[in-house]
């Protein structure tokens, strides 16, 4: 069973397209920088699981999800066997990505796509097999992984949440300061970088100043590298 | 001295107070710095708190007020209550903005923290394109991979 949530500020409309696209033609973005293709999106076509909208980022605030794409794992019980981690994407992906054209380089995107098939077959793994899979964590580990926020952190998306609660009332400005301290408490959150900006002016999330951001990451991963058998280099 | 008397043209506006996600207009809250003061019965509506002889109480959990700091939470013969206070006592981050009078109680990270050390997931209810609502514990029993994304 999959359910996609997307975090989208600006609800139904912002994301509408994404499930029931006109066309199933796939943006570049998508066949290069995540190493989908044509053919696994025309088996897949118009999505017949939940597609779900998170206008607040309740569930990024409940399951840590600090970027996009982000999964986790919740068994017949209820309980998590994989945290919040990053759904088989290249960790530096956008780091490789042309700001302008928004192309990737052959060997970013053959990487991945060895991530992405390498993260499929783990779910298919755990599918079939439970708890007995290699991937499905034990308590103890998807404990030490599950981690949390600190309290700057929930301060952080305290901030977020004002920020929102003022931009759909209409204070857009006051909006925008609420924004700019969510981001500067919580600098890891991508989610509420990119959603902030993009509330600021459309387009702004994948702008100038995101890739500006990405530059000044030094020696930090844009996501982090995911810890599963099959993913590393 | 009432709560209304205090500052009646201040009294007079509405706050914006949001709760456990749950956004309450309060006629009569006073915002000091960063407290904010409410009446009993404006208190619960907004947080689900009331105050009791044996102090902030929610259902079966009370929370005495602390030796020696009753005039951070208490004031008016105990007529007024502190939330901010009681918010920062309990961890909770708060946020407020003066000019649109709205205040913001989060979670408290080691609340968030627990959770997530439960392995116990979540649950949340939220619409479809359809505005259909999707629980996740209408899926209990299957094996389910929550998978987040964006359009921005």
């Amino acid at each position: 069973m999959i359910i996609a949530v997307a975090l989208d500020s600006a609800g139904p409309p912002a994301v509408r397209d994404f499930i029931r696209p006109a066309s199933i033609e796939l943006p570049p973005l998508m066949k290069d920088g995540m190493g989908w293709d044509d053919g696994f999106t025309s088996r897949a076509g118009v999505p017949q699981y939940p597609c779900l909208i998170d206008q607040k980022h309740i569930v990024g605030e409940l399951y840590e999800f600090i970027n996009v794409p982000m999964v986790v794992w919740i068994d017949e019980k209820g309980r998590v066997v994989r945290p919040a981690e990053p759904a088989g994407v290249a960790e530096d992906i956008v780091r490789a990505m042309d700001p302008k054209t928004y192309q990737v380089p052959k060997k970013a995107t053959d990487e991945g796509k060895r991530l992405r098939r390498a993260y499929v077959d783990a779910i298919r793994d755990w599918v079939a097999k439970g708890d007995r899979s290699e991937f499905a964590l034990a308590p103890e580990e998807a404990r030490r992984r599950a981690g949390g926020p600190s309290d700057t952190d929930a301060l952080a998306t305290a901030n977020f949440r004002l920020g929102e609660y003022l931009f759909e009332k209409g204070h857009r400005d006051d909006a925008l300061k609420f924004f700019a301290e969510a981001r500067r408490l919580r600098p890891d959150s991508w989610s509420f970088k990119r959603q902030t900006w993009e509330l600021e002016h459309a387009g702004k999330a994948a702008g100038p100043e995101f890739f500006a951001e990405v530059g000044e990451l030094g020696d930090k991963h844009y996501y982090a590298p995911l810890k599963m058998k099959g993913s590393a280099k | 001295m009432t709560m209304r008397n205090r500052n009646d043209e201040e009294c007079d506006m509405a706050t914006d107070i949001i709760y456990g996600g749950r956004v309450s207009e309060i006629d009569g809250a006073m915002a000091e710095g960063d407290n904010l003061w409410l009446s009993n019965a404006s208190l619960k509506r907004a947080s689900g708190w009331e105050l009791k002889p044996e102090g902030a109480c929610m259902g079966d959990m009370c929370i005495p007020i602390p030796p020696g700091r009753a005039t951070e939470f208490v004031r008016d013969n105990r007529r007024g209550f502190n939330l901010a206070a009681l918010a920062r006592y309990l961890g909770q981050p708060v946020v407020h903005d003066d000019k649109n009078r709205a205040w913001y109680f989060g979670e408290a990270a080691a609340t968030r923290r627990a959770s997530l050390a439960s392995l116990q997931a979540p649950d949340f209810e939220l619409p479809d394109l359809d505005g259909k609502m999707h629980r996740l514990s209408d899926y209990c029993g299957k094996k389910v991979l929550l998978a987040a994304w964006a359009s921005w």
